[in-house]
């Protein structure tokens, strides 16, 4: 219940730095979204792996084997994508406040081991997806300029989605 | 002899209906955009299902009564052959919002 409070409350403040960085900044361009979304895809892959060493859970362990396997797929897509349309992906204020947070998150678990730890990442990773798929139709896919590009980011947001209810599902099922 | 007449063509009849089972149609279902196309489908006992997935991330057709699980990888096809009459409600354990249903006939 703690840890489920502050995930919440950490995607809340999130939240708020990924569209007050956006909107402060005006609308995103192709170049910046395509690198926050591989942004966001690249942390869930690092906090997965970190999850595949610590965790002897084996439905959390599938999970997270999946997570790497999604969000690299969809990344890979997103770098073919951006090689094709010659756009070279462009760090910004989103991208960082992303990799600030998730990694201030990820030394909070690092802290944690067996069941504590096992709930803590699968409360971020509901937490973590929900904020992403926010940003994502509040404000990525609407600024995304480029036809494929916001196809992608729409099949993403299906993805996560996905992610978020298999991650809900094992939450439940944790104490 | 009549009973064995008889006998042998039951025996036939048997032989033909196991292989007209074992012959099965094959009804398949695509997997397009993190979705089952068509939804729901309707087959007999003995006819497989083959999902083809056209999406870049893997899926599994996952039996909600557990009776099975099928992976189905990225631009792949993978087929469940059915063996029994019900109603086989079914998802995606990777992206559990991905539903679908079976209608099993008996032969």
């Amino acid at each position: 219940m703690r840890f489920s409070r502050t995930s919440n409350l950490a995607a809340a403040f999130l939240l708020a730095t990924l569209t007050a960085t956006a909107v402060a900044a005006g609308k995103p361009s192709d170049a910046q979204i395509a690198h926050i979304a591989y942004t966001a895809g690249d942390l869930d892959v690092k906090a997965a792996k970190v999850a595949l060493e610590k965790s002897k859970n084996p439905d959390v362990r599938a999970f997270a084997d999946n997570m790497v396997k999604d969000h690299t797929a969809v990344n890979d897509k997103a770098l073919a994508l951006v090689k094709k349309l010659g756009v070279t992906p462009e760090d910004n204020d989103t991208s960082k406040g992303l990799v600030k947070q998730e990694g201030e998150k990820q030394a909070e678990l690092a802290k944690l081991s067996g069941p504590s730890f096992d709930k803590a990442y699968v409360d971020n990773e509901v937490a973590y997806h929900k904020t992403v798929i926010a940003a994502l139709e509040k404000t990525l896919i609407p600024s995304a300029e480029n036809a494929e590009l916001k196809s992608l980011l729409q099949t993403g947001v299906k993805i996560f989605k996905g992610h978020e209810e298999h991650a809900e599902t094992i939450a439940s099922g944790l104490k | 002899m009549r009973g064995a007449v008889i006998g042998a063509v039951s025996l036939a009849l048997y032989a033909a209906s196991a292989a007209w089972a074992l012959a099965g149609e094959t009804v398949q279902v695509k997997i397009s955009d993190l979705a089952f196309s068509p939804v729901e489908v309707t087959a007999r006992v003995g006819d497989t299902i083959q999902w083809v997935n056209g999406d870049f991330v893997d899926h599994t057709a996952t039996a909600k009564d557990g009776e099975w699980d099928v992976m189905i990888a990225a631009g792949k096809q993978a087929e469940q052959q059915l063996s029994r009459a019900g109603t086989i409600n079914y998802y995606c354990r990777f992206h559990p919002g991905m539903t679908g249903k079976i209608t099993v006939l008996a032969e």
